[in-house]
């Protein structure tokens, strides 16, 4: 289920995303690894309570002791302002724009993803790479968000079923099982 | 309300600082702007679980602070750029309980004799504000004892050739070796180098009823989830423990106030927004090389050199591709450095003559390699081929790198000072770095860089190439002029002269009975070596000046 982009604005994602890291025969591409929902899940982090910031700690589960990754901090009133700022803008709101306004992350997807064109998803693979290279800063924010989206955590709402962990020999989060002396001198 | 001493900042200074003056007796407020992740809020003297081996939690979204957003720093080069030519992260040491402490690796070599007397023993350097430190190795040595005992450090006792004399041994043996640096150490020592297991506060074995590290590799820039880390947790949880400090977090200390030659207590904003003040016999500052010139700016305190001489350390990257898996993501991020580069040479030596310079100096050398693998993959473009870069990973799983911790030289038009428009969240001006290498960085890092090359292809690199932090002696990715590293100093240097200095030896500010800087501000030559464990040493000496205790009566 959707979080906060649209149907249609997250179809081009997922098509952004396959052009940046397609799937190959070895490695799962962005959309096989879920970089496309790690974004929605960013973009509506403030859908949740607590909002999807900051995983909790200490250990995910998946390497022994307790799951405690799904158990999202709460937040402040000062994390809330920066993090709703960074996501939603500062719409004019005073004290968002004590340095003056800002673009949200939710305002540039939406603008990027219009920009790229409803036909997007129709174009072949150099087309849609030569529009997002023509639009560089969009790209690389994307780009950004897709690789957080592979091999960070999976609580975030990416690295489904930690696959992209998996393909490139990454054992991910080790706590409290973490390494012998043996396997970190003499592996 | 008021008490013996407020501590401005809970990092590794300010939790020293409570550590030795709660042992002695007095009642502390510690104030610490950032929120607390480190300390359980049910019981402070224990530690919290919010730590994590969790990339994106602490390398992108800004879980230890400072969030740019609330708390930029501006950043230009020199005065001719104009106001600023950058606004953002500026060397984002941890803005939370515990500080700069949460996010280090732990390394904590101690500085040598010769640290201690540049001026001296080296001599002058143009455009730099060569000095000698008020105080001698000797003066600090039953400090660095303490505190090596107090956070618990890992090393091994003769491993240095070049290491100041000891009164006593390591509190624990050295942790395991990484297994790139088993091979890093090798290929040094053949070619006349020589390497050693770096002393570490990350605890070997159980020690001070925290446990051992079990080499999970998110280490350097992640809070320990099983705070094997002891700086400054294991200050701030003894700290706590006594009855005699509060810690209040999410609090800014906007003002220091003052009446003649007395600071008489503070102006702070709580979590709730609201102004406030409170009174305290002594005022100990701690924010750090950035925050503690800030503080002293917005509070009209010191003299005309607060804020110059701001020191980094001039990182030279030198990196190779190895032919086998570096298994970096396994242990403590760095476990075997050399200090060469610190001792002078026939090369470098003649190196400096052909410059033009007096002498040339490097930095410690840390053995490094691996990464984490969100971290890799934002390095190769996006395209076809990103999944087999990352499944082969040349970056994270082959590359091995060199960093040389340069010692910068102080200069005075380096500096600190209050951005004139740009703010933070609570309306204070933010501060504003301006900073430029000298050319006795340069020329040291362009000196030491292909020695460390000839390392690295003994190693079996298959290529190697150069870099450096900020991006003026080579080419390369790191082309920010911001300089990347962590190691901030000076700022608000010691000395015995109020003329040439900001503090005394005890920290004390000029012209003020009770006001005492106890971090990394104080120190008036950078060394190459990590600030960390000298200025927590400095702060404990301070803090036991002040409450006349020593080593010997403290645990």
């Amino acid at each position: 289920m959707l979080i906060w982009l649209s149907e249609s604005e997250f179809a081009t994602l997922q098509s952004v995303c396959d052009r940046m890291v397609p799937k190959s025969d070895a490695t799962p591409g962005a959309v096989q690894s879920g970089a496309p929902e790690y974004i929605d899940t960013l973009l509506g982090a403030f859908s949740f309570d607590p909002p999807r910031i900051w995983a909790g700690g200490p250990s995910s589960g998946r390497a022994g002791g307790v799951a405690a990754f799904k158990n999202f901090h709460s937040l402040t009133a000062m994390d809330e302002l920066a993090w709703r700022t960074r996501i939603e803008g500062s719409q004019g709101i005073p004290e968002r724009e004590f340095n003056g306004p800002v673009i949200g992350l939710q305002q540039a997807y939406r603008d990027g993803l219009a920009a790229l064109g409803s036909d997007f998803d129709a174009l072949t693979p150099e087309e849609q790479s030569e529009r997002l290279h023509a639009t560089p800063d969009f790209a690389e924010m994307v780009f950004t968000h897709v690789c957080e989206g592979m091999y960070g955590a999976p609580e975030y709402g990416g690295n489904r079923e930690t696959r992209a962990w998996a393909a490139i020999g990454f054992a991910g989060d080790v706590q409290p099982r973490g390494w012998t002396d043996q396997e970190v001198s003499a592996p | 309300m008021s008490v013996d001493a407020v501590i401005i900042g809970s990092g590794p200074g300010g939790s020293t600082a409570a550590d030795v003056l709660t042992q002695a007796g007095w009642n502390v407020v510690i104030i610490e702007k950032g929120r607390n992740h480190l300390l359980d809020p049910k019981d402070l003297s224990k530690p919290a679980s919010d730590f994590s081996n969790d990339e994106v939690k602490f390398m992108d979204r800004y879980f230890l602070g400072p969030d740019p957003f609330l708390e930029p720093r501006t950043f230009r080069v020199s005065v001719e750029e104009g106001d600023r030519s950058h606004v953002g992260e500026v060397n984002s040491i941890p803005s939370t309980v515990g500080g700069g402490g949460t996010h280090a690796d732990g390394k904590t070599p101690r500085f040598r004799e010769v640290d201690f007397a540049m001026l001296s023993e080296f001599g002058p350097q143009p455009d730099a504000q060569m000095a000698d430190w008020p105080l001698s190795y000797d003066d600090l040595e039953p400090w660095y004892a303490h505190v090596e005992n107090a956070i618990g450090v890992a090393g091994t006792e003769g491993a240095n050739p070049f290491a100041a004399p000891r009164s006593g041994p390591f509190p624990m043996p050295s942790g395991a070796p990484m297994y790139a640096s088993t091979i890093s150490s090798a290929a040094a020592e053949k070619l006349g180098f020589h390497p050693y297991a770096a002393p570490t506060a990350a605890n070997s074995v159980p020690y001070g009823g925290r446990p051992a590290c079990n080499n999970c590799g998110f280490c350097a820039f992640l809070g320990c989830p099983i705070h094997a880390k002891g700086d400054p947790v294991a200050l701030l949880t003894r700290t706590m423990a006594t009855g005699r400090a509060e810690l209040w977090s999410e609090t800014y200390v906007s003002r220091i106030r003052t009446q003649g030659r007395q600071a008489t207590g503070v102006d702070y904003i709580g979590p709730d927004g609201v102004e406030r003040s409170m009174d305290a016999k002594h005022v100990i500052v701690a924010g750090g090389a950035f925050e503690t010139p800030r503080l002293l700016l917005l509070s009209g305190i010191g003299n005309e050199l607060v804020g110059r001489n701001l020191m980094c350390h001039y990182q030279s990257i030198i990196v190779g591709m190895m032919p086998f898996d570096v298994h970096g993501d396994r242990g403590r991020a760095v476990t075997h450095v050399h200090d060469d580069a610190m001792i002078p040479d026939k090369r470098s030596i003649q190196a400096a003559k052909d410059a033009g310079l007096p002498w040339i100096r490097g930095g410690l050398v840390e053995h490094s390699g691996g990464g984490m693998p969100a971290r890799e993959a934002k390095i190769y473009p996006w395209g076809a081929n990103h999944g087999e870069l990352m499944k082969n990973s040349p970056m994270r799983r082959h590359l091995f790198a060199f960093i040389m911790q340069g010692e910068d030289l102080p200069y005075a038009t380096n500096t600190v000072d209050l951005d004139p428009h740009i703010k933070d969240v609570r309306g204070f001006p933010v501060a504003r770095i301006t900073y430029r290498p000298g050319r006795h960085e340069l020329v040291a890092s362009q000196h030491y860089g292909p020695q460390l090359e000839e390392i690295l292809l003994e190693m079996g690199a298959t290529w190697t190439t150069k870099t450096s932090s900020p991006g003026t002696s080579y080419n390369g990715p790191h082309a920010t002029p911001v300089p990347e590293s962590r190691h901030i100093i000076g700022t608000a240097r010691m000395g015995v002269d109020p003329a040439t200095s900001v503090v005394d030896e005890w920290g004390r500010v000029h012209g003020l009975d009770n006001v005492i800087v106890a971090d990394s501000s104080v120190f008036p030559t950078s060394a190459g070596y990590g600030p960390t464990l000298t200025l927590v040493a400095l702060s404990a000496r301070a803090a036991g000046h002040l409450a006349g205790v020593t080593p010997a009566s403290l645990s």
